[in-house]
């Protein structure tokens, strides 16, 4: 074969190659959700050979991109409201859900060692509380000795799913605090972090800080979390149990695509900072929205261990059921 | 015909370079035309950087990354400009034949090293002994401008060492002969005539330490207020672009292509006022 010949046919290959990669699921969004996606793209891969490719870009650039109906589907951790789905023309559903932790760097004060109520959350990150020893947050804490050191807020720098869930929360307790992803803090020293990664770089840099990463990243970084204030006034710590019962108070409802914010849930048990991650899929290409729903079947079915494994928390049965009914409902099961 | 040709190829390399610099001027401006109409002139000095609700508008002012971009920058170069003309006059004048060759090797490598892993040294282990020294959250202006500085300081010496080997042995051999010391022969013969070549290695840093983003990002804490300590964290321009482009829509897109010309203009300016006053000087 010449050389000639031999460039042609790489030529011809590459381009059935292409034409193949197009059938693939494309999708992108929020990155609270990614590395679990990561996780049951590839096994999905493995059970049926259907590829889907999730790019985690934020959610704000999933909205945007699948509004342009640039992509197949759109992770966001912000729930659209009723008004934007109508006027974009999308579905949407919840698929799985995570939590939120304050993790701090506070010399000799250990993992579920630190209680914050929820008077002491909102002052740190509204700037009314800018000590460690305040009050506010030694009234809960006898048994330790908090430093008189001012407190260093890390929050991120980027606009993000994470912060406009844990506003959502700081809003149930202080109305002033506006939910955002990303909101101008007030705190006195404040240092900004892209993604959970760099929020979690600086809280362990800094000593006497204080921040919200996603509850993934305090298990696999080591990092040390607070118990926090529920709304029934117990102090919880952020384990998958108490996650757990925090889902069960989510209230989904198929007639408005299952809008909801999860935070602050009722229950006792209940960790209080807990949310859903959804996807958006664009109402008129029936052919790929039932392909993603049948991934989402998929990972409904057999994706639960994995989610736990990472530290999220799957729906409960009722919900996914709620949700099988909602797809029939739209015609894209 | 060969040479036609390559009298072609070479005249459109050199103009395409022209091109290329007056095509992103023209894209950033029209980018920025939102923002332009919107803020005005008011943007340079306005602080907010704050979107509104539906993510459709906002209040943006670039204030607090210009001063940010520009403190850091003046920190870095304040530095790196003593100690790189150190390094240089040490290895062209002072240092041992023996020791010339590896120093100089390991300064270009420090040279060689992308700048993300500075990022992460930098907050990783400079910034707690920054935080122990000097006080402050150890990421801040501080800790920017001195990582920035040791960034920058491989580059400028590398080229004024360059410089000041061109300079002829004729020369420093007759002011030794006349009786000059070291000092007064790099004073007097090796810096005037090197004085080209050290400053285009000052304008080169420059507008490196100007435009650098990935290091700043992990150092300078990314926050939008005006230091009032040299610890304090505060933002860049490329910072503030690198952690909000790929979420931002509409004005906040145009606000930050506003920013982004004016980086443009900034840098350009300050070159171009290196390059003329250097000329200015070289005439007389």
């Amino acid at each position: 074969m010449t050389v000639k010949k031999m460039f042609t046919a790489a030529l011809i290959a590459s381009i059935t190659a292409a034409t193949v990669y197009a059938e693939e699921l494309k999708g992108r969004g929020a990155s609270f959700p990614a590395p679990l996606y990561k996780v049951w793209t590839s096994e999905y891969y493995k059970a049926t050979g259907i590829k889907v490719n999730y790019t985690p870009t934020g959610s704000g650039d999933g909205v945007k991109s699948i509004q342009k109906r640039m992509v197949d589907f759109a992770g966001s951790d912000k729930p659209l409201k009723q008004k934007e789905l109508q006027k974009g023309k999308l579905h949407m559903f919840p698929t799985v859900v995570g939590s939120v932790v304050l993790a701090y760097n506070l010399d000799g004060v250990k993992d579920g060692e630190l209680k914050l109520s929820r008077k002491a959350v909102a002052g740190i990150f509204d700037g009314t509380i800018t000590h460690w020893d305040d009050p506010a947050i030694t009234e809960h804490n006898a048994e330790l000795t908090l430093p008189h050191a001012p407190i260093t807020v890390a929050v991120r720098a980027d606009k993000s799913g994470t912060t406009f869930n844990f506003t959502y929360f700081l809003n149930q307790i202080d109305q002033e605090i506006k939910v955002s992803k990303k909101p101008t803090w007030k705190a006195a020293k404040v240092i900004a972090g892209k993604s959970n990664s760099g929020v979690s770089a600086n809280i362990q840099q800094i000593k006497n800080s204080i921040g919200y990463i996603e509850y993934s990243y305090k298990t696999k970084l080591g990092l040390a979390a607070a118990q926090i204030e529920n709304r029934e006034g117990q102090f919880i710590t952020p384990t998958l149990e108490s996650f757990q019962e925090a889902a069960k108070y989510a209230t989904w409802k198929p007639e408005n695509d299952f809008y909801a914010a999860i935070g602050d849930p009722a229950g006792a048990t209940s960790y209080p900072i807990v949310a859903a991650t959804f996807l958006l899929l664009p109402e008129e290409k029936n052919a790929a929205n039932k392909k993603v729903t049948g991934f989402m079947e998929w990972a409904y079915a057999n994706g639960d261990a994995a989610a736990t494994e990472l530290g999220y928390v799957p729906l409960p049965k009722e919900t996914k059921d709620q949700i099988r009914a909602y797809w029939e409902a739209k015609g894209i099961r | 015909m060969g040479g036609k040709l390559f009298k072609n190829f070479s005249f459109l390399s050199a103009t395409l370079s022209f091109f290329i610099l007056i095509g992103i001027f023209a894209v950033l401006f029209q980018y920025a035309q939102a923002a332009l109409h919107e803020f005005g002139i008011d943007f340079l000095y306005s602080e907010s950087w704050e979107v509104d609700e539906d993510d459709e508008g906002g209040l943006f002012g670039g204030w607090i990354p210009i001063v940010g971009t520009l403190l850091s920058t003046l920190i870095a170069m304040a530095i790196a400009i003593p100690l790189a003309m150190g390094i240089a006059i040490f290895l062209t004048e002072i240092a041992h034949e023996k020791l010339v060759k590896p120093v100089s090797v390991a300064i270009e490598l420090l040279a060689a090293i992308p700048s993300i892993i500075y990022g992460m040294w930098g907050l990783f282990y400079f910034a707690p002994i920054v935080q122990s020294t000097v006080g402050g959250d150890g990421v801040g202006l501080l800790t920017a401008g001195i990582v920035l500085a040791i960034m920058i300081i491989p580059f400028m010496a590398a080229i004024t060492r360059d410089a000041m080997n061109t300079v002829p042995p004729v020369l420093k051999e007759s002011a030794y002969a006349m009786g000059a010391t070291t000092f007064e022969v790099v004073k007097d013969v090796v810096m005037p005539y090197a004085k080209g070549g050290i400053i285009g290695s000052i304008i080169l840093a420059l507008g490196r330490a100007l435009g650098e983003t990935m290091a700043v990002a992990f150092l300078i804490g990314s926050v939008m207020s005006i230091p009032s300590r040299i610890t304090d964290p505060t933002t860049s321009i490329p910072v503030l672009l690198a952690n909000n482009f790929a979420e931002a829509q509409d004005l906040e897109i145009s606000a930050m292509y506003y920013l982004a010309l004016i980086l443009f203009v900034v840098s350009f300016a300050l070159i171009s006022l290196a390059k003329f006053y250097f000329f200015g000087r070289k005439t007389v």
